[in-house]
Formats: C-alpha cells, structure tokens, sequence
C-alpha cells in the first residue's frame, strides 16, 4: 500500500475511505446519494461501518446527481454524490454540468482506478477530472490517504462559498484503501488565490443608492443569486423593495426570492415572461440587477434590450459582470451583504421612495394586457389550468415544486405562484429533462413534511422514471403531477413556429400506461381525462399518503404564450398564437 | 446565412497560479471551451520552492471578450493574479527562436551576415547548416525566419512569448 509505517503505528491510522467518512461527518453531512461499484467499495464499505451518513440508494448515478441538485436547492445545504469510476461517473456528468450551470453547490466523489493503473485504458478507468474540468467550480485528483481530508474540506468550501457550484473529487481505490496517520493530514489545501467576494465597496453602495433615489422608472432584476445567498437575502430583497417602491420581476431560476403575492411583483421576465415585465424592463430608466447573468432567455436581442436605461448589477462573480450586456454600475458583492448595505445607507441617507406612480400606470397599462391569459376550453383540459387549480388546492401547504423541461416547465413559472425562496427547483441552464423526479426526491429528504411535487411532462418524465423505485425504497411521498400533451411539446411548440408546422420526430409515440407504471413500482396511478374531473383527481393525489403519479391528460396542442422569439426584442412579444405563422429565416433558425 | 468577422486586438496575459497538477490543462482548456484564442502560452515555475508558475498568454479578441478572458481566468481555482500587460501600460516582451538553415556557399555566408545584423547567436555548426538562437520581439523573429527561408530554412523552434512590465513594481 502506499504508506508503509512500522504496525505500532497503525492504531492510529485510518484508510482513505474512513478519513473521507470521518470527514463528511465532521462537516454535517445527512445524505449521500450514490450507486456503488468496484472502484468505490471500500467507501461503501466504510459507510456500511457507520450510522450517522445516511446513503440513499438511487437507480441510475444520474438521478443521483439530481437528487443532491433537489436537496442542495431547497434545503441550502450542499448536495453529496458517491459514484463509481468510469460509467458511473460519466452518468454522473449530465447533473454535474447541471449544478455547474445553475450554480447549486454539490461534492460529487467518484472512484478512480488506483494509481498505478491510471493511464492504462484499466477496467472502467475514465478521465474523470478531465471530463469534469469545464463543467465543474473544480476538481481533483486524490494521490494519497493523508490528502483525502483536507480536499475535501476544500471541496466542501469551494461548493458552498462565493458562486457555488459542483467540485468533483476523484479517489483512486488505492487511496481508499491506504492509511495515513492523523498527523500527517494537513488542514487544508489552500488555495491562496481563491478569495471568494463578499461585501460591496461602500462607494458603490453610494452610488447606487443615488440612482435609485434619482430614478423614475426603476425595475429591480433579480435573480438566482439571491436564492444562492440564503433566505435573509430573499428578506432583504422585499425590504428594498418596500422601500424604494419599485416593481420586481425575476428570472426562471430566482422565483420565489420575492413574494408573487406582492403588488410589486411583475411575474417572470424573458422568453416566457409576462408582458408587463419585459415591458418595464425595456422602458426603464434604471436596472438594479442582482444575482443574475442577464442570459440570453432574458435579454432577447441584445441591442435591443433595455435601451434606455442605467443598469447596475450586483453579482458575486465577476465573470457574469459584462459578459452579455454592459453595466454602468458594477458591484462584485454577495447578494444578501450587498442588499444590507442598500437597505442601511438608504436609510441613513434619509431617502424615501420616490414618485412613482407615472411608472406605475405605465406598468398597470401592461398588466392590463393579461398576457398570461389563455384559450379557455370546456372540452379538454388546458395545461395552463391544471397548473393554476394545482396551486390553488395545496397553497396553504407551501409546496416544493420541481419540475421537468419543456412547456409544462414554463407554464409552472407563469402560472404557479411562489412567495418563498428555496421551493422551486428547476433546470434552467442546462434545461436537463429529468431532473424534476430526482430533485424531488432529493428535496422530500431534506424536508420529510414538505408536500413536494414534480410537474412534468410525458417525454421528460421517461429520463429518470426508474427513480420511481428510489423514492419506494426511502418512503417518499413525492407526487409527480404529469401535463400529458402526447408531445414533446415545447419542441413540437417551435416546430409549428419556425418550421411551419413540420413535426419531426417530436411526437411522444408508444407512451407507457402511466397508471399502470405507477402500480408496477408500488406507487398510486391517476388519471385525470377531463375537465370536470380535475379538482377530484388533484384532491385524491393530495389524500393520498405515498408517492403518485397523475397521468393529467391534457390539450394536445397548447402553446405556451407570451413569448418573445429567439433573437427578438422584449418589445416583439407574441401574446398569442394567431400573431404567428409560417417559416422562419436561417438567421432566426441558426438561434437557440 | 454568413457568419460574420469578428474585429481582434492583441493582449499579453500574466497569470500567476498554483503549481498544481492539471493547472495548464484548465488554463488552455478554458480558452478552448469558451472559444478564445491562443496566439502563444509559456509556463513555467517562478516561486524557486514549485509553489508558484507565471503563465504568459497571448491572445487577440475584441475588448469586451479580452475583458471576459480575464474574467474567467480569475474565476479559476488556482489562479491567483491576472496582469493584462498590454492595457497595463509599458512592458516588456521577449520571444527566443532556435533556427536551423543548411546550405552552403552563397546561401551560407548570407544566413551568417544577416545572422549578425540580427544579432543571432550560432549555437551548433557543421560545414552544411547552422543552429541559430534569436531572441526578441515576436515581429523580429518573424522577419529573420522568413529571411532564413530564401537561405535554406530547416526548422524552427519558438518558445512563445514572456513578457514583464517596466519599472520597479511586481504586476
Ligand atoms: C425551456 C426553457 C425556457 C426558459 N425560459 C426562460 C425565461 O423565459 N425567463 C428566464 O428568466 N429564464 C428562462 N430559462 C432559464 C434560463 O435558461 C437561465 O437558466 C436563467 O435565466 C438564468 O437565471 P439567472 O440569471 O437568475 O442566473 P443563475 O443561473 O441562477 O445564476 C445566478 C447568478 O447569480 C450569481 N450569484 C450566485 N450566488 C450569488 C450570491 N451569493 N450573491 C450574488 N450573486 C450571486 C452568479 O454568479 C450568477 O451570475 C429557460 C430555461 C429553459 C430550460
Ligand atoms: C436531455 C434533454 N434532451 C433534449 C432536450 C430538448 N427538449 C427540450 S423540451 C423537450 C420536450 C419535452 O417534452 P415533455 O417532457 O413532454 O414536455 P412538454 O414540452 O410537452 O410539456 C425536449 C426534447 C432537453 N431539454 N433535454
Ligand atoms: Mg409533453
């Protein structure tokens, strides 16, 4: 092995596996999510060895990866993933560049082949630290017992600190197995140069408190960052906004940081936003964007994105500073620090909310446009419906929401409400179809009361469904609510606006009997076919104590509305789906 | 549809790291992820204890993507200092070339003129060929190899470009 110490020594020693089990204790870690294999079985057996880490069983290393993503976003607490070498930790990849994408913190550890065999094509050998390198915050490769404590202390700093984000650590099998003594195990690999920002220079604070004051038509922009930063950041947040009296509106993966009860609350912006928000967003004189990158489902034509205004943003990484759009103000700073200092010198400034209200009934006059409303119809059962009839029934339950990709995805954001951070869990980077029955596993765990449900759709769902079997095994009443179109409908969506209506290979063939799937793995199967129908079949699967899936059937075609399409302004919204028709040009096409 | 040009302008890098294994694989890695170019890249250990390597990259992109460059390399780990060196003012820059000519009469007695108005070194000779070291701008090498071209080029080495700023001040 790799240490050779006289055997009077080996009493205090301790393998690889134990110091990494010991660790993860020590850093209060309740759950790893993994799937065993060769090169990680002295890990599992070191767990075998322990009671207090609770390792949860899933059935493909992908769902694991969600799981801890599901548990990380609504509990605040990093996410801990344990797979094998080669096919479980190129499983693993598709969550890892997930987290990395939406910035959820997670540890995923992999096994390795030992040392000596790295290099050698050995049995199930993969280049797990050059696969993960671009998608991962960091990584590493552990060559020795006495190091595997002190990285992953690292790890476990460098995934929660700053931008968090997935660091991978990969342990050859070697290093499992060999001992090092105590005190040979240094502290932490420091990385001198990592100085993760944190609270804002005053004199920016200064300035933007002048801008703000000084605004007429402010738009607060906010983002995922402000979840990242903690529920006090959330707190904070309305208190500005209180404050300032200025409108609200959030991105995909920020929604609930503020309270869509509020009056100041514009709904989501971007590709699938609400009329009034991208309109505020487009005539404001002032954006004050924290915790967001200005992606390209929210800005739309870059040149045409907010023309007139001042922009500040506020961003605890500076790469997102600048790299879309340009600022007048920037402010590296954490979210919930940065909202503090606002808050203070506001008030120590003696400031007061200004006259709004000429913006305000500019605002009132988008809202008016209802753009969220949609084709009633008595006949089936419009998606949109669902979504809205779903919230009302479990609202007083402050459900935790996750979701899949697509329509059903958008419809979610635009129609089910949020008023806490940390309950709505959904792949907006990546855009990762199956994610949502993993997430919500993951997030029942950290929160066993929690009502959490998947919404999801009929073509996503099949990605992950074989974690039906994980949430049996741990007793988890996680429902998973699908809006089945029989279409891969968000696809099928752009197929009928860019490509006139050419359906290629978008439609959801040879569906498995959801019901009776839902059966096979011992949960409860519903379906709900008609309108009158709905309220009853939402009714039962709230009754009822386990997991279920409702097999919600619903318009074929539906669309999902407004949108403003790739490459477009805000002001180029499409409310509805008689503004649109025929063929795109390639420019158009060549967007994403 | 055409894809359009983009407009480039030429930046000299300083970035100091840990000296750690894969540092350069996740430095090179990411100009080529995110799409950036790489003109030339040096590393090499300047702590004297490993701690430390000073990498120098030359890259071209608009302004806003050189910003973005920077921006991302400081997101690294291991990174622990990004000196834009050509917006930070007066530096100097340095490339060393190893040129081979072979040839013989003529062609010979000019590589070994032009050689010594270029202030080239002879590393190796034999009765056919020559072994030059030239150090210097980037643009000065360029010019002798293509001078050593029209007199028997064999080969060339280049080592990429260092560069340090003037003045008594660390970057
Ligand atoms: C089908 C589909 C459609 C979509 N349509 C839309 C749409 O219509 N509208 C929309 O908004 N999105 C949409 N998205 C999501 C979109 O792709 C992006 O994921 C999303 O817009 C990014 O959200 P964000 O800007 O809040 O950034 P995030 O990805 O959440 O990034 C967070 C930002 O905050 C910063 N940050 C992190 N922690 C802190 C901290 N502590 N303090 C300060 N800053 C911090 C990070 O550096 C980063 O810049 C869609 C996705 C899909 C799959
Ligand atoms: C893993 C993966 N593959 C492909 C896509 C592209 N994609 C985006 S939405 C979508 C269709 C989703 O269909 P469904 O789950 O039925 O949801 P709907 O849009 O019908 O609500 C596809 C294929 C993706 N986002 N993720
Ligand atoms: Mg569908």
């Amino acid at each position: 092995m790799l240490t050779e110490r006289p055997t009077e020594d080996k009493a205090q020693e301790k393998s690889g596996a134990d110091w990494l089990i010991e660790t993860l204790d020590e850093l209060g870690v309740e759950f790893v999510f993994g799937y065993p294999g060769g090169a990680v079985l002295p890990i599992y057996d070191a767990l075998f060895r322990q009671e207090r880490i609770r390792h949860i069983l899933v059935r493909q290393e992908g769902g694991a990866v969600h799981a801890a993503e599901g548990y990380a976003r609504s509990t605040g607490r990093p996410g801990v993933v344990l797979v094998t070498s080669g096919p479980g930790a190129t499983n693993a990849v598709t969550g890892i560049t997930d987290a990395w994408l939406d910035s959820i913190p997670l540890v995923i550890l992999t096994g390795q082949v030992p040392t000596s065999l790295i290099g050698t094509d050995a049995f199930q050998e993969c280049d797990t630290v050059g696969i993960t390198r671009h998608c991962s915050k960091h990584n590493y490769l552990v060559r020795h017992p006495a190091e595997v404590a002190a990285t992953i202390r690292e790890a476990f700093h460098l995934a929660t600190s700053g931008r968090p984000g997935p660091v991978v650590v990969d342990l050859p099998k070697n290093v499992q197995v060999a001992s090092a003594p105590a005190d040979t195990v240094p502290d932490r690999i420091a990385h001198r140069g990592y100085r993760p920002a944190g609270a804002p220079a005053s004199a920016d604070i200064d300035s933007a408190i002048e801008m703000l004051a000084a605004a007429t038509r402010p738009v607060f922009y906010t983002g995922g960052g402000i979840i990242n930063a903690g529920p006090e950041a959330s707190r904070l947040l309305r208190e500005l906004a209180a404050l300032t009296g200025a409108p609200v509106t959030s991105t995909l993966m920020g929604l609930g940081a503020f309270p869509a009860s509020s009056p100041q609350w514009l709904g989501m912006l971007g590709m699938h936003g609400t009329y009034e928000a991208n309109m505020a967003m487009n005539r404001a004189d002032l954006i004050v964007c924290i915790g967001a990158r200005f992606d390209d489902r929210v800005t739309g034509r870059l040149d045409a994105f907010s023309p007139g205004s001042m922009k500040i943003h506020i961003d605890v990484d500076r790469s997102s500073i600048n790299k879309n759009v340009r600022v007048d103000l920037p402010i590296v700073a954490d979210a919930g620090q940065a909202l503090a200092a606002l808050i203070e010198t506001w008030r120590a400034r003696g400031k007061t909310a200004g006259n709004l209200s000429h913006w305000w009934t500019m605002i009132e006059g988008w809202r008016a446009k209802k753009s969220l409303s949609y084709p009633a119809s008595r006949a089936e059962i419009m998606p949109q419906a669902a979504i809205r009839r779903l919230w009302e029934m479990t609202r007083e339950r402050h459900p935790i929401i996750s979701t899949e990709v697509g329509q059903h995805q958008m419809w979610a954001a635009q129609h089910f409400d949020f008023e806490d951070p940390n309950k709505w869990l959904t792949s907006g980077g990546l855009g990762t179809m199956g994610y949502g029955l993993p997430a919500a596993i993951g997030a029942q765990l950290g929160d066993p009361e929690a009502l959490v449900i998947d919404i999801a759709g009929e073509a996503s769902i099949q990605m992950n469904i074989q974690e039906m079997a994980t949430a049996v095994q741990y007793r988890l009443p996680v429902k998973v609510f699908i809006l089945n179109n029989e279409y891969m409908g968000m696809v099928r969506q752009w197929q009928e606006l860019t490509y006139a209506s050419r359906y290629s290979e978008s439609y959801s063939a040879a569906l498995p009997d959801f019901v009776r799937l839902a059966e096979a793995y011992g949960w409860k199967g519903i379906r709900i076919e008609r309108p009158e129908d709905l309220d009853a079949g939402i009714g039962e699967m709230l009754d009822y104590a386990g997991p279920v899936m409702v097999d919600c059937r619903v318009a074929k075609l539906a669309n999902c509305f407004p949108m403003i399409p790739s490459g477009a302004a805000h002001t180029e919204m499409i409310l509805q789906a008689n503004e649109v028709s025929g063929e795109m040009d390639d420019e158009a096409k060549a967007l994403v | 549809m055409h894809l359009p040009p983009e407009a480039a302008e030429r930046h000299t890098l300083s970035v100091i790291v840990d000296n750690e294994a894969g540092i350069l694989a996740r430095v090179a890695g990411l100009f080529s992820s995110r799409g950036y170019n790489i003109e030339s890249l040096t590393v090499a250990d300047v702590s004297g204890d490993s701690a430390l390597s000073r990498i120098t990259i030359v890259t071209s992109g608009s302004p806003h993507v050189i910003e973005q460059i920077i921006a991302q390399l400081e997101r690294l780990v291991p990174v622990h200092k990004v000196t834009d060196l050509t917006a930070y003012g007066p530096h100097v820059e340095r490339e060393l070339a190893l040129v081979k000519v072979a040839g013989t009469g003529e062609h010979r007695i000019e590589a070994m003129r032009l050689a010594d108005i270029y202030r080239a070194r002879v590393l190796d000779a034999t009765t056919g060929s020559f072994v030059f070291e030239i150090t210097g701008s980037s643009d000065k090498l360029d010019t002798f190899i293509a001078l050593m071209r029209e007199v028997g080029l064999v080969e060339v080495a280049r080592t990429g470009v260092v560069a340090i700023a003037r003045g008594k001040d660390a970057v």
